[in-house]
Formats: structure tokens, C-alpha cells, sequence
């Protein structure tokens, strides 16, 4: 599959992309990687409106009028990677602290008293301090709070999934930052996350050992977004092809500031992100599109309705943060501060609906 | 002519219009009930967020019978715990079971459906299985206790109409119960031509949810419910090709010479 996928990513030639290519794609009922390529190509910068309007009206038939909401709990932020992007990498001097259960549990009610239902746990790398067993205990304890589990952790084998399923997580979601083997490897300076290939398996591993949905994404900023997000299509894609009942998802962050590195330029402008999220939206209409607060309030808002499915809300990116100070530092700094019931208002205000739950663990 | 009356589950309704509840901010789904006047709601039970904020059961006028399903379920076992969630939640026994292993085209598992049935019978639910038109897994369907049979028009949310026209006008003839059609219609003369060829009645969604405006369009679609199931009880006319001048069997009634 990497190999596919890297295929895909090498063999389409965006300077070579015409006005009519990117009508015809636009057309098209069914788009395949060369229409997505189309339309994350320059010359579909020119053709935004319409792709919006065409996402819309996709993201109507699919979804209605319903976004979901979430919110991330980073349990743990020690980290043995050395990753030039992330304010959790190893070398950065930073407040680093884990949650005991009772933290967890504590911070589960604070969350779950705002009325949210769906939870993604994080952590940092450390198989000291965030270990699976430490994981599991943690998916055990949210459980009790929320209806639905999602991790975004460090990748694991197959039977150390088949373990966190069993405790009581559906959804997984393992980026790949970046598709180019080459800039992986000089981004990824030292730590297990170095090892392309054992990421790029993870979201299939958690599948097969019985999760429900997979997440997929790149940190753009980081390299040629057109290449990344063609490839993390294409990997998704693949992904969807063999396990056909999968929920598959996409995220699109951003690189953003963090402690000690407070300017982080992404190079990406709102309007080319919002042409990878009608990029996306009109290459694989019935998958899940997740905003997080990576981006402004503005920014969000405006997406609503084009494309996102999910949006996090009352979001803390220290450890723990929902019961008053966070006790470590942050991953990143946040560009929309909105508790959940801002983020309601905000959504039935265009005609949208809050959805809290949408899936019942049975 | 009798009061045209819509039996399913022991129970009787004056309306063939079945609305959903997905797809739309609560209040503007208020609205569109009102407007459309169905007598009978599904509501997605995963969505509820019963006795929670956004209760959609506070949207929903008292006197509609809630038909919750199972969508979120992969599985019967899967299936028969919502349905029980459903009855513990007070949403009655009515359960439209929806296994759905497939999230690209949300087409309906007829096979876990199937055993799904034969799960939430055995507790006394009334029991409409959301299906692929397919006659032999409907009359295993009609055996295993289902209260009505609701068949595809075309993949859920996709607006096509009644593409599976043939697959449903067999159930219609040879399954002795309801027959609803549901998913796929796109447009209110699809649910008339629906209802022309004889369903019990059509549950529609996303055409209404996606309509410029909605509560009309609910309207419209009530309009033409009505009009089919009007069309199809005063039987259809004859669709003949017109008789030719010189028919071929004209030859019986002329002398030989």
C-alpha cells in the first residue's frame, strides 16, 4: 500500500493542470486521485466558489444539517520523540505531567458536565509514562463518561489495539505529518516515530483489530500540501477499499505556534486550506471532516456547512485544563478559545444542528 | 368509498407519509412535521440525547408515533440493544431495524437485518425491517414476524427516486403486509409514483431536509402521497397501445375468398 501511495502522490503533475481539467473533475459524479489532484492543483484556486457550492450541496445529501462536536483530553505529554514541529518534542523544556485515574476521571466529569459526548484521548510518546496498560486505564475510566472513545496515541500493534477495542475505544487516528519519506526522516530527528512505514500501518492495524473508524491527515505546513493531501487521500481511499464497513475520517491541522516556539509559520493560506477541505469533501462525500482549534473562530465558523462534519469545542491542548490550570504545558497554542455551548450557538445561529452524540457503543 | 386507513403494527394512521427527523436543526424540524403532517416520526436513537440537551422528543408533537431505528448497528445483537435502549428510552415498541455495514452508500445488511428481526420479535417489538428489495429475503423477513416490509427506492440521501421500481412492485404483489418505501425518493412525484403502484406508504428524509424550503417541501410531498395512493385506489387506467386499423387477429372475423 505505501508503495501505491506513493505512486500516486509522484505521478500526478500539478503544473501541468488545466482550467478544463479542473471543470471536467468538478463534473464528474464519481472523482477519482487524478480529480483530487485537479482540484488541489493552482489553477483550481480560481474555481473555489464553485467547488463550494458543490461541496455543500454533497455535505447536505450526506450529513444534513448536523455537525458533531467533540473535544481532545491529553492525558499524558511526555514524549521520547524529537519531532521539529511539535511543542511536546523531547528537547523542549516544557511542564510535562501525566493524570492520575483519579485526574482523569475528574477532568471525564468536568467535560462531560458541558453536555459533550465524544472524547479523543492523547498522549505523548513514553512507554514509561504513557504506556498501553496506562492507556487502557484510562479508555476504561472515559467510558464510564462518554458514549464514544477515540484515541490519538503513538502506534501499537495489532493485539495492543485489539486490547484498547475491547476496553472501550472505537476510533482511530494516526496522522502521517508528512508523506515524503525524505522530509519524514529529516523532520523526525530521533524516537520511535522516525519509522514511516510502522505509522502508515497503524490506522489499518487498529481496523483490523476491530475499530470502527480511522482518521487520517498530514500536518500541512510541513511539506508540498498538494502532494501530502493527495497521498493521505489516496491512502484513506485504499484503506476504505479493504475494510469497506470502516468510518473513515480526515482531519486537516495546521501547524501552529507552541510554548517555546511562538511563531511556527504554516505557509498555507486560509484559502488554499479551504480548497484542500472541498478537495476533500467532493473526492470522498461520506467521509468525516474534522476543525479543530487550530483555526480561528472566523475561519470555523464560515466552514460550517461546507464541508466539516466535526468540530472540537471547550478545548484544553495542556494536560487535564478543564478543571481550572492545566498541569503541563501545551501541544500547541489554540486559535478558537470557545466553550462547547459558544461553539452551539455558533452552529444553530447558521442553521445548524449540535450533534453530541452519534454513535452508541452496544 | 371506506376511510382509506393505514394499518402497521396493530395500529391505524391516516397519513402514508412517513417523515424523518435526521438532517436538521431541531426547531426546523418542527416546522416541517407541522407542515407535513405524518402521523408517524423516525428518529435516530444514536442522535437523541433523550432526557440530555437538544431533546428531540421535545420537538416532536406528542400525538406522532416515534419510529426510532437502529442506524448505527452492524450487527442483529447490535440491533436488538437499541431497540431495547429505544423502549427503556419510552419510544414505544415500533423499531425500524437498519444494520448498515457499508458507510460509502449506507446500503442495508439484509442478512443481520434478517436475524435482527427475528432478535427484536421474540421481545415483542413491531418489527420494519429498512431492506434491499429483494422478495426472497422479504418473504424470510414476512416469516420471521416483520410488521411491514420497506424496501430501498435508491442508496439513502441520493434523491434518485423509485430506481428499484421492478425489485419493489414484486414485494408489493406477492408480500401480504405493508410495503414502505424507504431511502431514495428525491422528489414528491416519486413518492406519488410510489404510492400509484401500490405501497403501503413512503418515508422520505433527505429530499425534504435538502429542499430549499423545507416545511413546503414536506407539504408537497404529503400532496403527493395523497394524490398516489388516490390514483392507485381508483386503479389506473389502462396504459394500451392503441388499437391498430388492421389488428392481427382481424383476420378471424372476415370471410375466407
Amino acid at each position: 500500500m505505501i508503495d501505491k501511495v506513493q505512486k500516486i502522490m509522484s505521478g500526478f503533475d500539478y503544473a501541468a493542470v488545466t482550467p478544463r481539467r479542473v471543470e471536467a473533475a468538478l463534473k464528474r459524479e464519481h472523482r477519482d486521485c487524478n480529480d483530487l489532484g485537479a482540484l488541489l492543483s493552482p489553477a483550481a484556486a480560481v474555481y473555489l466558489e464553485d467547488m463550494a457550492v458543490l461541496a455543500r450541496d454533497v455535505s447536505l445529501r450526506f450529513f444534513g444539517r448536523n455537525v458533531s462536536l467533540y473535544t481532545p483530553l491529553y492525558i499524558a505529554n511526555y514524549c521520547v520523540n524529537r519531532c521539529l514541529y511539535c511543542g511536546y518534542n523531547h528537547d523542549n523544556h516544557i511542564r510535562r505531567a501525566r493524570l492520575s485515574p483519579a485526574e482523569i476521571a475528574a477532568e471525564a466529569a468536568a467535560i462531560a458536565a458541558t453536555g459533550l459526548k465524544d472524547i479523543l484521548l492523547l498522549t505523548g510518546e513514553s512507554r514509561i509514562y504513557s504506556s498501553p496498560a496506562y492507556i487502557g486505564q484510562a479508555v476504561e475510566i472515559l467510558n464510564r463518561y462518554f458514549p464514544s472513545v477515540g484515541l490519538e496515541i503513538y502506534p501499537l500493534r495489532l493485539e495492543q489495539y485489539g486490547r484498547l477495542h475491547e476496553l472501550g475505544s472505537d476510533f482511530i487516528s494516526v496522522y502521517q505529518e508528512t508523506y515524503d519519506p525524505a522530509l519524514y526522516d529529516r523532520v523526525h530527528l530521533s524516537g520511535p516515530k522516525k519509522n514511516y512505514s510502522w505509522r502508515f500501518g497503524a490506522n489499518e492495524r487498529a481496523l483490523a483489530a476491530g475499530f470502527r473508524g480511522a482518521s487520517f491527515g498530514v500536518l500541512l505546513g510541513l511539506g508540498d500540501f498538494r502532494r501530502d493531501v493527495l497521498a493521505c487521500a489516496a491512502h484513506a481511499l485504499l484503506v476504505q477499499e479493504k475494510y469497506p464497513q470502516a468510518e473513515i475520517g480526515f482531519s486537516v491541522p495546521r501547524i501552529r505556534p507552541y510554548p517555546n516556539r511562538e511563531k511556527n509559520e504554516t505557509g498555507i493560506g486560509e484559502a488554499q486550506l479551504l480548497q484542500i477541505i472541498l478537495s476533500l469533501r467532493l473526492f470522498m462525500p461520506w467521509a468525516g471532516i474534522s476543525l479543530s482549534t487550530r483555526e480561528s473562530a472566523h475561519f470555523r465558523d464560515n466552514c460550517i456547512g461546507l464541508g466539516i462534519t466535526r468540530l472540537s469545542a471547550g478545548v484544553s491542548t495542556g494536560v487535564g485544563g478543564h478543571l481550572g490550570g492545566e498541569k503541563g504545558d501545551q501541544q500547541f497554542h489554540k486559535a478558537d478559545p470557545r466553550s462547547a455551548p459558544e461553539i452551539c450557538r455558533a452552529l444553530v445561529s447558521r442553521g445548524y444542528q449540535p450533534v453530541f452524540r452519534d454513535y452508541i457503543r452496544v | 368509498m371506506d376511510k382509506d386507513i393505514f394499518k402497521l403494527g396493530g395500529r391505524e394512521f391516516s397519513s402514508r407519509l412517513i417523515l424523518g427527523s435526521g438532517k436538521y436543526p431541531l426547531p426546523m424540524m418542527k416546522e416541517v412535521v407541522e407542515a407535513g403532517e405524518p402521523d408517524i416520526v423516525t428518529l435516530a436513537l444514536r442522535r437523541a440525547n433523550i432526557g440530555g440537551e437538544g431533546n428531540i422528543l421535545d420537538y416532536i408533537p406528542p400525538d406522532k408515533t416515534l419510529l426510532p431505528n437502529t442506524s448505527g448497528a452492524r450487527s442483529a445483537p447490535e440491533a436488538l440493544t437499541l431497540a431495547r435502549l429505544a423502549r427503556d428510552m419510552g419510544c414505544g415498541d415500533f423499531i425500524k431495524i437498519e444494520v448498515v455495514n457499508d458507510p460509502k452508500y449506507l446500503l442495508p445488511d439484509n442478512e443481520e437485518t434478517l436475524q435482527a428481526v427475528r432478535l427484536v420479535v421474540k421481545e415483542g417489538f413491531v418489527a420494519l425491517p429498512y431492506m434491499n428489495p429483494d422478495l426472497v429475503m422479504a418473504h424470510k423477513m414476512a416469516d420471521a414476524g416483520a410488521a411491514a416490509i420497506m424496501p430501498l427506492g435508491a442508496p439513502i440521501g441520493s434523491n434518485r427516486g423509485l430506481t428499484t421500481k421492478e425489485l419493489v412492485r414484486l414485494i408489493v404483489e406477492e408480500i401480504k403486509l405493508p410495503v414502505i418505501v424507504d431511502a431514495g425518493l428525491g422528489r414528491p412525484s416519486q413518492a406519488c409514483q410510489a404510492l400509484e403502484l401500490g405501497v403501503a406508504a413512503v418515508m422520505v428524509n433527505t429530499a425534504v431536509a435538502t429542499a430549499g424550503d423545507p416545511p413546503a417541501m414536506a407539504k408537497a410531498f404529503a400532496l403527493a402521497v395523497r394524490a398516489g395512493r388516490a390514483g392507485y385506489l381508483a386503479g389506473l387506467g389502462r396504459t394500451g397501445k392503441g388499437e391498430a386499423s388492421s389488428p392481427l387477429t382481424g383476420f378471424l372475423r372476415t370471410e375466407a375468398g
